[in-house]
């Protein structure tokens, strides 16, 4: 039972991280009908700026809390930069292009961000320092669920109850579900459709940043890499979910989450990442819409 | 005037700010150092300061409509020259193909070695091009097909001796069957849809691979494949090399002959027309799935026959020769030279493959590079460096009795 247990909290660890990704792929597939293929690339950049930083503080000598909120600012900030930046270059000359032309801009952008990373910094996995601290009324379940990966459940939990609310309510949440539904009509009614695109890349790219510090510190080590298959990852969690929903990606990533973690513990880890395309695969199949998805009757 | 400088000058602070942590700052974690690396800021600030102004005279320059009507690119003026003119047309294959037939006389072993790889890509090139360019779908794991082509002759080769000539359409074959196998389930995803699925089906491929034992051997990959047998002659070392290279030439010429026909053919209609739009194209009874499905099959069949020849040319495989990277790097090949176009293919190959050989202190930025160029390629000129010329159908009689 205890095996099971640690499994089943495992496997929501992963779903968090894989959901504060997957909301990037599924929030910008809502507007611009793109797989932004460099939003992988985006949470490493995170990841990357996160450690910098947190190095340099921690050789400067500060103590872990702050370097922790000052890391994870800065991997917030950059990320979005990063993501803004992309949008402006990579996909938004090509707004009224076939849809083939962005999808090969974001792959050539994804394969420049990684190598942009390798070169200035080092293609050797880096060791992340540990920012969490050990709670201490956590010590007795420490075994089976680290502080670490509480922090990351709670920090995901807290996080889509604030997204929603502000798509919900704010009037930028709402000018976003409108250009979701209808680009044109939106643009008619006044609402600033470039602006709209730009806070969905930011909003996108911040949590991807915020899920990459999460992971780096878990995990313990980056490199330039990481971003491709938690991005492949992230982006299957989207479609399972059903592309275009937000509560449809977390969905699709705690799934995923925990046929991973389940697979592997009781399977064969060997193939760990096979289950997730597998998955996708399957899906694709049998769903094309994905588990909360609509299904899109295309009119002529 | 002033605001463009102001408008470059804003782009460059904002990349200087950008690249601040990752250009500027490298920590070394183990020693607990760090060094700044200012000149890497002032680098930036000065390029995009001028890159601006070039790219936003490039956008401009792109929108303009007029200019885009009475523009007719060189290459495009080329082939109509060429495809008016088959006396020319017929003189400029007889040159080259003397050119790659005198090759080896000139040069040593490496050189015709490097030449052999392009060829390989120019190969593989031609028949991503079919899937992408001229159907329109888009796959990233066409490195699948080429490691089943390996996989196929190192296998065969080394547990039951087949020889090379054997196999080789044997992996073809199999490739294609693999090919039919993926397409199937995909034919009813959109471009962006089937792209991540292509992209999860290569790294199943590769994974399995990897990691089934018995079967692959794993990452050690196999070693002590055959090389090719040539009439049962005895060759040495170089002999060997020219042979390969000359067989690659008459694959690379079979090839270049084959794709050209299934271009203007029946199905190759078919697939630009489906490319075009689909709804139109089943409504005047083309059938979808038949049609989607012989792009990836042949597609995959070139893929299966170059996996056959890597195997044999290099005598060893393992599963670090088939990643994402091969793919993305054959997928640039195609847009680079043009999707669709096949000089086009065949440029983007040579470019690809022989700039980072000749140029080695450039290599480590070879894959920045083909990133960059992916992204501006598809900004500014999205029908690659030689754009897919349209045979044109017309009849001047009428014009002239009409006057004009």
């Amino acid at each position: 039972m205890d095996y099971f247990l640690e499994l089943f909290l495992g496997g929501l660890t992963r779903g968090s991280i894989y959901a504060l990704i997957a909301l990037g792929y599924t929030m910008v597939y809502g507007i611009v009908q793109l797989i932004n293929f460099a939003h992988g690339e985006i949470y490493m950049i995170g990841a990357f700026t996160a450690l910098i930083i947190a190095s340099v503080l921690t050789i400067l000598g500060l103590n872990s809390i702050a370097i922790l909120v000052i890391a994870t600012a800065a991997a917030i900030v950059y990320s979005s930069a990063y993501g803004y930046t992309v949008e402006k270059i990579a996909y938004k000359p090509l707004r009224n292009a076939p849809r083939l032309s962005p999808l090969i801009s974001a792959i050539g952008m994804s394969i420049f961000l990684q190598n942009y990373v390798l070169l200035a910094q080092t293609s050797d996995f880096l060791p992340f320092p540990r920012l969490i601290p050990e709670f201490a009324f956590m010590e007795p379940v420490s075994h089976i669920f680290s502080s670490a990966e509480l922090v990351i459940v709670s920090t995901t939990m807290i996080v889509m109850v604030l997204l929603t609310l502000f798509i919900k309510f704010t009037n930028i949440g709402k000018a976003m579900r409108a250009t979701a539904q209808d680009k044109t009509m939106a643009l008619l009614i006044g609402i600033d459709v470039d602006r709209v695109i730009s806070v969905t890349f930011i909003i996108g790219s911040s949590l991807a940043a915020l899920g990459g510090v999460l992971i780096a510190n878990h995990i313990g080590q980056i490199n330039f890499y990481i971003g491709f298959i938690a991005g492949i990852k992230a982006f299957t969690a989207a479609v399972l979910g059903g592309i275009g929903s937000i509560p449809g990606a977390v969905l699709g990533a705690l799934i995923l989450g925990w046929t991973e973690s389940f697979a592997t513990g009781y399977v064969s880890s060997d193939y760990e990442d096979v289950f997730a395309f597998a998955l996708l695969v399957l899906i694709l199949i049998f769903r094309p819409a994905g588990l909360l998805g609509k299904a899109e009757t295309k009119k002529v | 005037m002033a605001q463009e400088i102001l408008k470059s000058l804003k782009a460059a602070l904002w990349f200087m700010f950008l690249t601040f942590p990752i250009m500027v700052i490298k920590v070394n974690t183990v020693y607990k150092t760090i060094e700044w690396r200012w000149m890497n800021m002032i680098f930036i600030g000065v390029g995009i300061f001028v890159g601006s102004f070039i790219w936003r005279w490039l956008l401009n320059r792109k929108d303009r409509p007029v200019a885009k009507k009475d523009f007719v690119p060189v290459s495009t003026r080329v082939q109509a020259y060429l495809a008016e003119n088959p006396m020319a047309k017929r003189a400029l294959q007889g040159v080259l193909l003397a050119a790659l037939l005198c090759f080896p006389i000139f040069m040593d072993a490496y050189q015709i070695n490097i030449f052999t790889v392009a060829l390989m890509y120019i190969v593989l090139g031609l028949g991503l091009n079919i899937v992408v360019g001229l159907a329109g779908l888009l796959d990233l794991g066409y490195v699948a097909f080429y490691a089943v082509g390996a996989y196929t002759y190192a296998l065969l080769n080394t547990t039951f001796g087949l020889s090379f000539w054997l196999v080789l359409p044997i992996g073809g074959a199999l490739a294609a069957i693999f090919g039919i196998l993926l397409g199937f389930p995909v034919l009813r995803l959109r471009g962006d849809y089937l792209a991540i699925v292509t992209l999860g089906f290569g790294e199943i491929i590769r994974l399995v691979l990897e990691n089934w034992n018995d079967f692959s051997h794993g990452p050690s990959g196999i070693a002590g494949i055959d090389k090719p047998d040539f009439f049962g002659l005895e060759l040495n070392l170089n002999q060997m090399t020219d042979a390969i290279y000359y067989m690659m030439v008459a694959f690379t010429i079979i090839t270049i002959f084959f794709v050209g026909r299934l271009q203007n053919s029946r199905i190759g209609r078919a697939w630009l027309a489906l490319r075009e739009d689909e709804i139109a194209c089943q409504a005047m009874g083309v059938g979808r799935t038949r049609t989607k499905l012989m792009a990836f099959a042949l597609g995959a069949t070139w893929a299966g026959l170059m996996g056959v020849v890597f195997a044999a040319k290099t005598t060893f495989i393992n599963p670090a020769s088939f990643t994402f990277l091969e793919s993305a790097i054959i997928l640039s090949i195609v847009v680079l030279g043009g999707m669709g176009s096949i000089p086009g293919v065949i440029l983007g190959a040579l470019i690809m493959i022989l700039l980072p050989e000749y140029m080695r202190s450039f290599s480590e930025y070879r894959m920045i590079v083909f990133g960059g160029a992916m992204v501006l390629m598809m900004v500014f000129r999205p029908q690659g460096l030689v754009s897919n010329f349209r045979r044109k159908y017309s009849f001047h009689g009428v014009d002239e009795r009409l006057g004009g």
